[in-house]
């Protein structure tokens, strides 16, 4: 009935209209997102005139750069009264910047093929995706990177692996009945191995020899991921240790590495590269000396090592009491039960905390420049900028420094947001 | 004593040294190459080149020593260190000898415990200001308030602290850490004065672009006697340095050059020639190493006068006039005690 | 059971050290105390020896004798004549000095760009990531020098502000930024001038009082009081009638180019500049970070419901968001002020006179006592680090308090 007398029904639909200007497309976004409240019109006003004049002001010096020149003055020369930077200096410079003033031009190819070893070694420890066959390379890696980058006989390097093998097979054998019975055998059969090895080594030098390169010799960017990389692989077993010893319920131990870690947490690491470099030769036996390098290297270890516990000791408060009780019910003893239930749930909590303190470790390498060690900043504060040809280049020289720092270390936070997200999603 | 190859590893990757024996002189036998302390950079006293070669004036004397000893006068390890490393660096026996122009002070002498050698160059403090400034005296009452610029950990800031108070003036100190970052610090205008040795001022100077627009003050304020330095208590090894030193001063003052040694050597009618090149006497045995070592010295980089000729002379850019520095049979200070 | 304990206890066996979980512990700590005692014990000898075999000692007597050298920067008084232990002094202070200014820099800084960065203007929040990305990637040391160089390269030089056309002029008569540092008016203090201060902070405290008042009005009777103008009115009417009732005791001494410098105002070194932005620019960027996870981890559902009982945006903030947000924030705030203040060590590099730059620095070249003044170098930031987190531990245990 109502039916009938139904004046009027639509009976196909209307066609769809298109949103107002304001409300579509780029005007939308730009009134959502840029000019949403006068306070926000006047931040992005504010935000376009802060990157004109940024770019403004740094165009010009980008666009006129001069790339070939052997000298400041012949930039000046070039550049006649324009603004523009000097990159010829990188240009001319750039081996040293990279690998230091003193490595054999001949032997460029040995760091970088250890630098991309590096990235494949690292691969299956990070992604765990990968065939783990692939974690037989990682192990092996430090020898070969040892060798190739300080040359000398493969001999050396092969007999640290051989006896470092032997050792953990033995501790592997014998650890089953008792850990300590374990470690002792597995380092007599590991001494004994390198005892031997020592004299082979030395009486074949030449054996599959590379250019031995001293390390003093080593420099530029190439020293700072050589130290950032060295104490970083060192201070995380470390740190481990450290952690647990903070969190153990043994008095003596637990303060030796409160005290520690404390005491190292608490003074800036430019004194203690002061003591690298000024004190601890003191400290070793009369008679020897210990190459600067290898103080760095230590002090730069126990530096990143207590920065270290302390992101493991957050993981290890992280993980529920329930878990400690679940593998003591089990009855695993100590040693196993933080081998197979606590570290590798707290070592994942800790990842990110891990990355973020050597990505913190490999930018505080470039403090080794104050101890008169050419690193990166070393290299362009003394041998380069000490030149009269190349006297007052200082932003070209530093901008490079920084970018390239900012290459490495963001790419590296960058993985560290991603695995962090990984390991997000496989907890649920 | 290398027990496994883990030291074994360390030594080869140069990181332990290895164990060292009685005295300084048969280490570097022994090891074969020279630890030889140099500042990071000093235009013609010590620069590493493009290819990371060292040269200067104090680079020859390291040369001069590793030649005698080593029979090579590249077999050195050059160790850059600044103000702050230099003596532990030596103290430490991280190096064995100091060869980065260090004044011979007293207390360095007795409290710190080195031997001073010899000197190689006798300088004196100085300040250099730009020539716009109309500055002529740095004692005027004109210089009032002025900034210096001061390479820390020397003893020049001492005795700028000194000079303004007998002027009894005021100024404003400027550490910087290196001699060219105080140069870099001078030349934008940081600060209106930079003091250092005057060999250092001059050598800077030389190195700038137009070195006309800058003066160096005719006031020398102290004494600085340069020279290389060894551990106090090794005097077999200091024996070996300075008299490698002294070598080359008598070189130059009996006309021996680099050019010359190899037919000198022969023998001469000269008898001090003849003990100094080793066919007469033997100057060489009682130090420890073979009749030849003074002939090594110097025709690793020449004598004194040709070191000094070629680095730092009238004819390179720094072009320092022998001055004081000339032989004492010219009025000079150098002189070298016989070698009988 | 207990008189089986009892005879096991009786018949102690060697192997129990080892096996025996009560014991092992004690075997354990015992040789970790062994090994300890014989690395001290090794180390110390070494020392010992080669003390001896160099012919040093180790003595403080150093830092009585005159220290020689002259500081730019002082605090306190201080020539060449003071001793080395004054000269350390000095740099202490200087330390402290560049450490608390960066640390407030540093909060402001990181604070507003945190902030900014959850910003709906989308080209606000990108300027402000990529300055975090930026300066969180790049090594301070870096940054240091690059501000330096702009000090040294880009500003005027005095001697550009002299003559009749000079090619700088001085902002507003009052203010000089030169290669050099920064030139700003300073007070001078005639008599009188104490009233004139003792009724500023007379006045403040009384802002403070109402705001209580206020506050306790709030909430146990539900009145708001209103405190924005009186505060205002309290801030300035008093100190300014009295200012003038004294007849003008504090005045304004501006700087003057005289000879070689500005003398005269506030002087902010080049060095002080370059080390107080770098630590506050580079130091912000991690705080930045830091604040927008703070923010970021409080519930929606709070803004929400904070919303619906009908806050304004700001009181939202105040008192909802912040107030949640500060327990995740102030944590890693403590330790970003450990790093200024152990950061601001890296002076060395622009020749700012810190307690590194004097004892550390010009002290240890001179008296050559390097194991001495490093030590005295690691244990005033020791005491420095370790009373900071004292101080930021007890206030962050006074803010979690509040959490139920």
């Amino acid at each position: 009935m109502a039916e009938n007398n139904a004046s009027f029904v639509r009976h196909e639909l209307i066609k769809e209209q298109v949103p107002p200007v304001s409300e579509r497309g780029l005007v939308k976004w730009v009134r959502e997102n840029l000019f949403s409240s006068p306070f926000n019109a006047i931040m992005t006003v504010l935000s376009l005139w802060v990157i004109y004049s940024i770019i403004a002001g740094s165009a010009p010096w980008f666009i006129n750069g001069v790339w070939n020149a052997s000298s400041v003055r012949e930039c000046y020369d070039i550049l006649d009264g324009v603004s523009g930077a000097c990159f010829a200096v990188l240009k001319e410079r750039f081996p040293q910047l990279i690998y230091g003033f003193k490595y054999p031009a001949t032997e460029y190819w040995r760091p970088n093929i250890t630098t991309l070893l590096l990235l494949v070694a690292l691969a299956p420890v990070l992604f765990r995706k990968l065939p783990r066959q692939l974690l037989a390379f990682s192990i092996i890696y430090p020898f070969l990177a040892y060798w190739l980058i300080w040359g000398g006989t493969i001999l050396v390097p092969v007999v640290a692996f051989l006896g470092f093998a032997a050792g953990v097979y033995c501790f592997r054998r014998f650890s089953t009945n008792a850990f300590a019975l374990g470690v002792i055998v597995g380092v007599i059969v590991a001494s004994i191995f390198w005892l031997f090895g020592g004299y082979l080594s030395e009486a074949n030098e030449t054996f599959l020899s590379l250019q031995a390169v001293p390390s003093r010799d080593m420099g530029g960017l190439m020293l700072n991921l050589l130290l950032g990389t060295i104490a970083c692989s060192v201070s995380i077993p470390l740190g481990i240790f450290l952690a647990l010893g903070r969190q153990s319920s043994m008095p003596i131990i637990k303060w030796i590495c409160v005290v520690f870690i404390e005491f190292i947490r608490g003074v800036p690491l430019i004194t203690l590269l002061f003591v690298a470099n000024v004190i601890l030769a003191f400290f070793f036996p009369p008679d020897t000396s210990i190459d600067l390098i290898l103080r760095v290297i230590i002090m730069m270890t126990f530096f990143n090592s207590a920065y270290i516990a302390e992101v493991v000791r957050g993981g290890l408060a992280a993980l529920p009491s329930g878990q400690y009780e679940a593998a003591n019910s089990l009855g695993l003893d100590y040693a196993q039960s933080m081998r197979l239930i606590i570290l590798p749930q707290a070592l994942k909590i800790s990842i990110p905390g891990i990355v973020n303190v050597s990505v913190g470790m490999l930018k505080d390498t470039t403090l080794v420049s104050i101890i008169s060690m050419f690193d990166l900043v070393g290299m362009i504060r003394g041998p380069i900028l000490s030149t009269s040809e190349w006297n007052g280049v200082y932003w070209e020289l530093f901008g490079c420094a920084a970018a390239i720092f900012f290459v490495v270390c963001f790419s590296i936070s960058k993985y560290s947001q991603w695995l962090e997200r990984q390991l997000e999603t496989s907890n649920r | 004593m290398k027990k496994t190859v883990f030291f074994g590893a360390l030594t080869a990757a140069g990181l332990v040294a290895g164990l060292a024996s009685a005295g300084t002189l048969e280490d570097v036998k022994a090891r074969g190459t020279l630890n030889c302390g140099v500042s990071t950079g000093v235009p013609g006293f010590a620069e590493p080149d493009a290819n990371g070669k060292w040269q200067g004036f104090d680079i020859a004397v390291c040369r001069a020593v590793a030649a005698a000893v080593l029979g090579d006068n590249n077999a050195i390890e050059f160790v850059p260190t600044t103000g702050k490393t230099r003596f532990t660096s030596l103290a430490s026996g991280e190096i064995d000898m100091l060869a980065r122009n260090t004044t011979w002070t007293l207390s360095r002498d007795v409290d710190l415990k080195f031997d001073f050698v010899g000197v190689n160059y006798y300088d004196g403090q100085g300040f250099m200001v730009k020539a716009s400034t109309g500055i002529t005296s740095a004692s005027s009452p004109e210089i009032d308030g002025v900034t210096v610029c001061i390479q820390t950990g020397t003893t020049s800031e001492l005795n700028l602290s000194d000079h303004f108070r007998s002027i009894g003036m005021s100024y404003e100190p400027l550490p910087v850490e290196s001699g060219s970052e105080a140069v870099a610090n001078y030349m934008a205008g940081t600060c209106d004065m930079f003091t250092t040795d005057r060999s250092a001022l001059a050598a800077r100077r030389a190195t700038q672009e137009v070195p006309t627009d800058h003066v160096v003050l005719p006031e020398i304020i102290s004494k600085e006697p340069l020279g290389p330095l060894v551990r106090h208590g090794d005097n077999e090894w200091g024996d070996v340095v300075r008299w490698t030193l002294n070598a080359l001063i008598t070189a130059e003052e009996f006309g021996v050059t680099a050019a010359n040694a190899e037919k000198l050597s022969a023998g001469t009618e000269n008898a001090e020639i003849n003990r100094l090149l080793g066919s007469e006497g033997t100057m060489g045995e009682m130090l420890g190493l073979d009749a030849d070592w003074a002939k090594r010295a110097i025709m690793s980089e020449g004598n004194y006068g040709e070191i000094f000729e070629a680095n730092i002379g009238a004819d390179t850019i720094i072009g320092l006039p022998r001055g004081v520095n000339a032989m004492w049979t010219n009025g000079g200070l150098i002189y070298s005690p016989p070698f009988r | 059971m207990s008189t089986f304990t009892s005879t096991e206890r009786e018949t102690f066996r060697l192997s129990m050290l080892l096996n025996d979980r009560r014991y092992r512990s004690y075997t354990f700590q015992f040789f970790a105390l062994l090994v300890l005692i014989c690395i001290i014990s090794y180390l110390g000898k070494n020392l010992v020896e080669n003390l001896a075999k160099a012919g040093l000692n180790i003595s403080y007597g150093f830092l009585e004798d005159p220290a020689g050298y002259d500081i730019n920067q002082r605090l306190i008084e201080y020539n060449s004549q003071s001793s080395h232990l004054r000269a350390a002094m000095v740099g202490i202070l200087n330390t402290l000095l560049v450490a608390v200014l960066g640390c407030i820099t540093a909060t402001v800084l990181g604070v507003t760009a945190g902030i900014l960065r959850l910003s709906n203007n989308w080209i606000v929040a990108k300027l402000m990531a990529i300055y975090v990305e930026i300066f969180r990637n790049v090594p301070i040391l870096i940054w240091i020098l690059i501000i330096s160089s702009i000090f040294m390269g880009v500003l005027p030089q005095p001697r550009a502000f002299k003559g009749e056309n000079p090619d700088a002029t001085m902002l507003w008569d009052m203010f000089a930024f030169t290669g050099r540092g920064i030139y700003a008016p300073g007070p001078i203090f005639f008599e009188g001038s104490l009233v004139v201060i003792g009724t500023f902070v007379l006045s403040i405290l009384s802002i403070i009082v109402l705001r209580r008042h206020a506050r306790r009005k709030l909430y146990s009777e539900g009145r708001v009081i209103k405190t924005g103008w009186p505060s205002i009115a309290l801030f300035f009417i008093p100190t300014i009638l009295i200012y003038y009732a004294f007849g003008s005791p504090i005045g304004l001494e501006y700087p003057e180019l005289k000879g070689f410098n500005f003398k005269g105002g506030i002087y902010a070194r080049g060095s002080l500049i370059s080390l107080w932005f770098a630590l506050s620019i580079y130091t912000g960027a991690f705080i930045a970070e830091v604040v927008r996870a703070g923010i970021q981890s409080v519930d929606k559902g709070q803004t929400e419901a904070a919303a619906a009982l009908g806050l304004r945006n700001n009181f939202i903030m105040n008192l909802v968001i912040l107030p949640q947000a500060l327990r995740v924030i102030i944590p890693p705030m403590i330790s970003f002020y450990l790093n200024i203040t152990k950061n601001s060590s890296l002076a060395l590099a622009v020749g700012y006179m810190d307690i590194t730059g004097t004892l550390g620095g010009i002290t240890l070249n001179q008296t050559g006592r390097a194991i001495e003044a490093v030590l005295l170098l690691m244990l005033f930031y020791l005491v420095i680090s370790l009373s900071i987190s004292a101080v930021m531990n007890i206030y962050n245990r006074s803010i979690m308090l509040k959490e139920r």
